[in-house]
């Protein structure tokens, strides 16, 4: 097991002559500590599996390096990185048998045939495919062929980490939460660092201790599950974590304190007044509330979701959400709306704005 | 146009697929088949376009039996899972594609083809490819296709299921929008409870090639007629324990007990069960009071998903703000008692609380 | 996705019934009426019984045509299936060569048999063809024509020449089928190449070379143009393989009950070794 560590990787996948580069990685510098369970996040397209295949070296970057317990691997063929890879297709061979296929990896290492059996007992125990080691890996469902996948990297002693790459593509929604627990599960009990690459937020922050979202290529914040909620660096965090993502809304500045449409707001995070750029205010559906004044708006829109309703009212040109309890009323006459100013953000270009900066 | 199927079921061989079902579909209603894989979703879809013939039963449109029209002749549009569009035609072509085999003036198709385009933000992209784009492009694509046949028809099978979260997000929010214009009728298939909510409606939920309930989305979920509705339309599961009724009383087990509502009141002392939606269980106070083992917590910034067994029972509790337990950790939670579904011994509902 | 079965389908198929009756069943009927009776012409004809098969299968010329045949068929594959798949693995499966190497793998099965048999007749004369003459200018003592060795060589290697391609291109179609993750995921569990050859690449071709064995056994099973344009089943009979044989006998020697049970012992013999070739592979795939 090891600590990992991104120096100014970037990465460009090669052009046809003539084109300009363009980055998958702009720039990453990262650190995974060992024994972490992280969640890489993004959309389609952000640049997550090229930095998953960098780590595993299916991969070298054009730029930058990568250390594994401070030592260069940057150059080092995948096999000798000693890292798991758990695919978004199940991978399995089938022609052997289940056992076959979890005692692969340590055969191709000249395990003695003692041990491997050992070991794949003891981690087809763990997996629950104790009962089925002498059946055909072909005859799984998804679900068990994944479990195959991510055994045989558990059965490796020497594994610095396992990557998954949105593992649980083709599990049924039902199941789903099965395999994240069993994930979860194995990750208490053996301590290995996890990598975890998903588009889907709630896989995300479910596995995840640390979560890191990606956009366009660099890292925008890495977090836990609460501080992305609570405080996103950058509008796109706040956005797509979160559903619905959170409201960004234009502001101006006076005295410190965050205008919108001409009222004024409060903020926990007071800004000083010369900030240049485009100024928003960031504020979750989950903290804008209906109050006796405030910000008057007109409802557009109330869905029903079961434990709690969306509601899209709209002030002016601006949409807003809101998420209002199950059995919190909706107003009927001339609703008004007020933000927590606890959790009311102000973003200049984008990032926010702390306390005190300029 | 209207959609009723009468006892329509079918075989094949010795297994059955769907089995007898009575289903009717308003003119412009968005419907929704909600239920897991293989729960007949895309079959009875099928059936509906007219590409599957039922071994028994009447297919009526617009009160008119249609069994044995073939589809080329009945007013459809399907979207599948995959992105399906024509390789070699541009997005303006794949879009046209319906309107040409109809045969309109070009002029009319030019017309419709910039309105759908605009509406599916796709008009930036007419020139290219389907390779060039996309999923979420693709399946824009697709799905202006579908609109732009102005069938009365559309069927949408989990059209949104291959796109990325917060794509599928947006869509969602566009879609029942964009055909209430048109007045179709849309059937659209999901295995996700939480889609099926956000979509609105009417909802059937489905379970092993049956039509269990069709009624309003909210109604279905807030009244599931039995345990069976329930169970599929919720996700995270919904918790069900069985209980013993003896007079006014509940028991879960010898130390856990609480009054029953009304209803159960004047029902026969014996074994019911309850069911309880996972956000109806909280480890904050308040309610009924129970024990258990917590299995795993997993928080997503705003809210905790806990599994935990509670008196023998697999729970689940999905819970406001970030509550951390350790594998393992006993901790008591708590419910409340109003806010269970209760079913008799068949598994029927008798209270959906409130 | 759960389908349902649909009859009518079966009257689409109609015309091609009708087309294989005439195609196949009705030729194939009138060998099996000339295989069981005599005639001198006129059709007269006398019932003979089995005595034309009988005849046949005690023929010790039968025999050693079949022998000849099953010889060269097993030469052909045993060269063919591998050299295939080792062209077909070592095959850029990306890039501006992708193309290049299709053109030149599907050139040799674009030329007529009896071109091929022509060509390479021309070839290999030992005074006056590139390889016959290069063999012997290097010491050699070779000449087709002459002796049985040289021309069984030359037959296969005119046969490994001109169809091998058709193994690759197949093989080819399988390896470029078989997901990257594959690959990467042996990568990462440490695999030697030929364990990817054997546990990935090689059960993933399975079905493509189940195929192409298929197709290559039964082409080379009933080869005639090119070994009859190359040595005309010579020196002596050594070449003679079974359809040039049954040719001989059909219309050199105008026996037609004796050829005709010939083909049909012929045509048994091929349909019973692809149906055994075709059951084990598949009961494999089974299991």
């Amino acid at each position: 097991m090891s600590r990992i560590e991104f120096k100014d990787v970037r990465h460009a996948y090669p052009q046809p002559a003539g084109q300009p580069l363009e980055y998958a990685i702009k720039e990453v510098n990262q650190v995974w500590e060992n024994g972490g369970a992280y969640a890489l996040l993004g959309p389609s397209g952000c640049g997550k599996t090229t930095l998953l295949n960098v780590i595993s070296g299916l991969l070298t970057p054009s730029e930058g390096s990568i250390l594994f317990n401070h030592s260069d691997v940057t150059r080092l063929p995948t096999a000798e990185r000693h890292i798991a890879q758990v695919f978004q297709f199940p991978v399995v061979y089938d022609t052997m048998t289940v056992f076959d296929n979890l005692a692969f990896p340590l055969r191709n290492r000249q395990t003695p045939e003692a041990r491997v059996k050992e070991r794949v007992t003891e981690i087809a125990e763990m997996l629950d495919l104790s009962d089925r080691l002498d059946q055909r890996a072909a005859g799984l469902t998804a679900d068990g062929k994944q479990k195959i996948s991510l055994g045989r990297g558990l059965v490796r002693e020497d594994v610095n980490a396992i990557l998954f790459d949105e593992p649980l593509t083709v599990i049924d929604p039902h199941l789903k939460w099965q395999l994240r627990s069993k994930l979860k599960e194995l990750h208490q009990q053996l301590g290995v660092t996890m990598i975890y690459v998903t588009h889907d937020q709630v896989e995300a922050l479910t596995f995840a201790d640390k979560v890191v979202v990606m956009h366009d290529g660099t890292v925008v914040q890495v977090g836990t599950p609460v501080e992305l909620f609570s405080r996103p660096r950058h509008t796109f965090v706040g956005y797509f974590i979160g559903s619905p993502g959170m409201n960004v809304l234009p502001c101006s500045i006076e005295n410190g304190q965050p205008v919108f449409a001409n009222n004024l707001l409060s903020s926990g995070y007071p800004a000083d007044t010369d900030l240049s750029g485009k100024l928003e205010i960031g504020i979750r559906p989950e903290f804008v509330n209906f109050s006796d004044d405030g910000i008057p708006v007109a409802i557009e829109k109330i869905e029903d979701l079961g434990r709690y309703q969306v509601v899209t009212v709209r002030h002016e040109s601006e949409q807003i959400k809101m998420l209002v309890g199950e059995d919190e009323p909706i107003p009927a006459e001339s609703p008004m709306i007020s933000f927590d100013p606890d959790n009311l953000r102000i973003y200049c270009n984008d990032w926010a704005v702390e306390a005190g900066d300029a | 146009m209207t959609i009723e199927m009468h006892n329509i079921s079918l075989r094949v061989g010795a297994e059955t697929h769907i089995y007898a079902t009575d289903l009717s579909l308003e003119a412009g209603q968005f419907n929704i088949l909600l239920g897991t894989t293989l729960s007949g979703k895309t079959t009875l879809m099928r059936l509906m376009a007219g590409l599957e013939k039922p071994t028994t039963g009447e297919l009526r449109v617009n009160g008119e039996s249609v069994t044995g029209i073939p589809v080329q002749k009945r007013s459809v549009a399907m979207v599948y899972q995959a992105f399906i569009n024509y390789p070699s035609f541009s997005v303006y072509d794949n879009i046209a594609s319906p309107l040409k085999v109809a045969g309109l003036p070009r002029n009319e198709i030019e017309e419709k083809v910039r309105r759908f385009a605009d509406l599916l933000k796709l008009t930036p992209m007419l020139d290219r490819l389907p390779s060039e784009l996309s999923g979420g492009q693709q399946q824009r694509t697709a799905l202006a296709r579908a609109l732009v046949k102005g069938a009365e028809l559309v069927l949408l099978d989990e059209p949104l299921a291959n796109l990325d979260y917060k794509l599928r997000e947006e869509l969602r929010d566009e879609l029942p929008r964009m055909f209430a214009d048109t007045g179709a009728t849309v059937v659209y298939a999901t295995s996700e409870p939480l889609e099926a909510l956000m979509l609105g409606g009417y909802t059937a939920t489905l379970n092993e090639g049956r039509v269990v309930q069709f009624g309003q989305t909210s109604t279905i979920y807030r009244h599931p007629r039995n345990l069976e509705s329930a169970r599929v339309f919720s996700d995270p599961p919904v918790n069900i324990a069985a209980i013993e009724k003896r007079g006014n009383t509940a028991y879960l087990n010898d130390t856990v007990s609480w009054n029953v509502p009304s209803k159960l009141a004047g029902m026969p002392d014996g074994q019911y069960k309850i069911g309880l939606r996972p956000h109806h269980l909280s480890p904050e106070f308040g309610g009924v009071k129970v024990n258990g083992q917590v299995q795993i917590a997993e928080i997503s910034g705003s809210e905790s998903i806990i599994r935990v067994n509670i008196e023998g029972n697999n729970w689940v509790s999905e819970a406001h703000g970030v509550h951390s337990f350790g594998f393992g950790q006993s901790a008591a939670f708590f419910f409340d008692a109003e806010r269970c579904f209760y079913f008799d011994a068949n598994e029927q509902l008798i209270d959906a609380g409130v | 996705m759960r389908k349902s079965t649909n009859q009518k389908a079966w009257w689409l198929v109609a015309p091609v019934l009708l087309l294989v009756a005439f195609n196949a069943f009705i030729p194939l009927m009138t060998v099996v009426n000339y295989s069981l009776q005599e005639t001198f012409g006129n059709n007269v004809f006398f019932w003979e019984g089995v005595t034309w098969f009988e005849q046949v299968l005690r023929s010790e010329r039968f025999h050693a045509s079949l022998m000849r045949q099953l010889l060269f068929t097993s030469m052909i594959l045993a060269i063919e299936v591998p050299l295939g798949i080792a062209v077909a693995l070592s095959m850029p499966r990306k890039g501006p060569w992708v193309s290049v190497c299709l053109v030149l793998m599907a050139l040799p099965l674009l030329i007529p048999w009896n071109v091929v048999g022509a060509m390479w007749n021309i070839f290999a004369l030992p005074d006056i063809g590139l390889l016959g003459y290069s063999l012997n200018s290097m010491g050699f003592d070779y000449n087709f024509t002459q002796q049985p060795v040289s021309a069984w060589m030359t037959t296969v290697v005119m046969d490994v020449w001109h169809w091998t391609s058709l193994i690759v291109l197949l093989c080819y179609a399988g390896l470029c089928s078989i997901p990257d993750a594959y690959y990467q995921a042996a990568r990462i569990d440490g695999a030697s190449g030929w364990a990817v050859f054997r546990y990935i690449q090689l059960p993933k071709m399975k079905r493509v070379l189940t195929i192409a064995i298929l197709l290559r056994f039964m082409d080379s099973f009933m080869i005639y143009t090119e070994p009859f344009v190359l040595t005309g089943g010579g020196p002596g009979n050594t070449t003679t393989f079974l359809s040039i044989d049954l040719v001989k006998i059909a219309l050199g020697q105008f026996d037609l009950g004796p050829a005709a049970a010939m083909s049909l012992i012929y045509f048994l013999v091929v349909l019973l070794i692809c149906w055994v070739f075709y059951t084990l592979m598949m009961r494999n795939e089974a299991q």
